[in-house]
């Protein structure tokens, strides 16, 4: 190798390691992305809260039309005994119908793509189920079930078995054909085919369905509960709004409400997280794009 | 998968199943295969070549149970009518939710037997393929040429009588698929399989088989079988010579043959 072809090839390894113009720029949107994927939305968030507070104060709104968030805040604190076991009730709803929801929608999904005759027989009416509105369905649950937590678990149960049975469903039947094929060639049982083919395929899909499932038993329990509406001991969050609003209790309809939003951005993060924790070794979904 | 002895000459070969006249048609009135006889002896490495729609996929899902003939049979050596076998697709076919080491133990695991109790043969097989560094990892994080070695193995990995392999480089790029070219025959030489290999590729067909059946479309048929008549072991060397130009020439002329030929049924 002749000096000059040294110093060319020095010359061409020391380039590799310059960053260029488009690089550079690509690198800085990039870090302005992840600074701002949390930072913005805080931003905002404090700004709404401020505006909110000075409408308030500017306006002199009374406190029984508009509090501003320093009393709702103030409100949670304060009621938070009520609160929290109104929280309590709601929340053990929810996690029940959910979870029958999922053996349910589970069991139905697999259940019709052993036989296409069940399916065949039985899907409508889960059609039927899922298209008619829960609040015109709970008053007749709540006159032929006696016991009002079932009447409750009941109606959440419909709303939310829907999405997980279709998304299941879909995952079932969604294997591939050659993968059958194979199975086939090697004389799997129906249970092996199951349990090692169309179930890890099926998963995906069903998380997909779990994440709406999660939302929609909480508007399932919520929306039952105000049609069931007794109170007295055992009331949920929905309860505590509709009593706060006829003592024109606003604050606390605030407080009760705020407590539902957090709920439902908390069991929608656990899906996720768990979908991620799930997929993150083999589906494209979880898997981070190499550019 | 313990073979010791080298393959015996083609003359010499003990039979392994046979298909006699075999018609297949679907929707009752669309034939696939019409008349097709074809005895595939052990050790043999026959190529079904031909253009789309002749039938040479139909047969090889004929042979691995997955249809039955409209008429006419599929007789295994010793009289059964099914065997075992293992079988590549087009594409690697691997679960992507499981490590390449658990896709390769399936064909075990339907069988009902333990990683623990197969996890020698498991490996073993990586190791044929080259693999045996990635037991752990998951499809995803192979290359193309890597997860059709992964699929091959799980076909191997029983030590099965027949191997069947439909188009499985067609979808690789030219370099990758040389070097898979290579290392099946090298597979095949030291497991003294019998493979059954469907392709359009000319070129692939001679450069790995020692039987050619060349097949024709509307209907789908045997046009012609011929014999590659060059020694094992076939490397690079094989695949400059004019030796293998010829054969590929006169394989070409025979596949030109069948699709200009005349169906007996108009399509």
């Amino acid at each position: 190798m002749t000096a000059s072809e040294l110093s060319q090839s020095a010359a061409r390894q020391q380039a590799e390691q310059v960053v260029d113009e488009e690089e550079a720029r690509r690198a800085r949107r990039e870090m302005w992305e992840q600074i701002g994927k949390w930072t913005l939305p805080a931003i905002v968030l404090f700004l709404a809260l401020f505006a909110w507070d000075r409408v308030v104060v500017w306006n002199q709104i009374p406190h029984y039309i508009l509090p501003g968030p320093g009393l709702v805040l103030e409100t949670l604190i304060k009621d938070w005994p009520i609160l929290s076991d109104a929280l309590w009730v709601t929340l053990k709803i929810t996690m029940m119908a959910l979870s029958v929801a999922v053996i349910g929608g589970v069991g139905l999904a697999v259940l019709f793509t052993q036989s296409r005759f069940v399916e065949m027989s039985f899907y409508p009416f889960a059609v039927i189920l899922q298209v008619t509105p829960v609040v015109s369905i709970a008053p007749l649950i709540f006159i032929y079930v006696d016991n009002r937590l079932a009447g409750l678990l009941l109606c959440a149960w419909i709303v939310a078995f829907f999405p997980i049975l279709s998304n299941t469903t879909l995952g079932l039947n969604s294997t591939d054909h050659n993968l059958r094929d194979l199975y086939k060639i090697y004389g799997a049982t129906r249970w092996q085919r199951l349990r090692y083919l169309q179930l890890p395929t099926a998963l995906p899909y069903f998380l997909g369905g779990l994440r709406i499932a999660g939302g929609l038993s909480l508007i399932g329990a919520v929306v039952a509960e105000y049609v069931a509406g007794t109170g007295g001991i055992g009331s949920g969050l929905a309860f505590r709004i509709l009593e706060a609003g006829y003592r024109l209790n606003i604050p606390r309809m605030f407080a009760a409400l705020i407590l539902i939003a957090v709920t439902g951005v908390v069991i929608f993060t656990l899906a996720s997280l768990l979908s991620h924790l799930l997929l993150r070794k083999w589906h494209e979904s979880a898997l981070k794009r190499e550019s | 998968m313990t073979g010791i002895a080298p393959i015996p000459p083609m003359g010499s070969r003990d039979k392994l199943l046979e298909m006699s006249a075999i018609d297949k048609v679907f929707n009752g009135n669309v034939v696939a295969l019409r008349d097709m006889n074809l005895q595939v002896n052990q050790g043999d490495f026959i190529s079904l070549l031909g253009p789309s729609g002749c039938g040479k996929s139909t047969a090889l899902r004929l042979i691995a149970g997955l249809m039955r003939p409209t008429t006419g049979r599929i007789l295994w050596e010793g009289g059964q009518t099914t065997g075992d076998l293992g079988v590549v697709f087009q594409e690697p076919t691997l679960m992507p939710w499981a490590t390449v080491a658990q896709n390769v133990w399936l064909p075990f695991r339907l069988r009902g037997k333990s990683y623990n109790s197969v996890k020698d043969e498991v490996l073993e097989a990586l190791r044929l393929v080259g693999l045996e560094k990635f037991g752990k990892s998951y499809p995803r994080e192979l290359s193309g040429g890597m997860k059709m070695r992964v699929s091959i193995a799980r076909a191997l990995v029983t030590g099965p009588r027949l191997i069947l392999m439909d188009e499985p480089f067609a979808a690789l790029d030219e370099i990758t698929r040389h070097k898979l070219n290579n290392d099946l025959l090298e597979l095949r030489d030291k497991l003294k399989c019998t493979v059954i290999f469907v392709t359009h590729s000319v070129f692939e067909s001679v450069f790995l088989s020692d039987r050619i059946v060349v097949m024709a479309a509307r209907p789908g048929r045997v046009s012609a079988e011929l014999t590659v008549n060059a020694p094992y072991p076939r490397g690079e060397d094989f695949r400059t010579s004019p030796e293998y130009a010829a054969l590929c020439r006169e394989t070409s002329e025979a596949l030109h043959n069948a699709m200009n030929e005349h169906g007996q049924v108009p399509a």
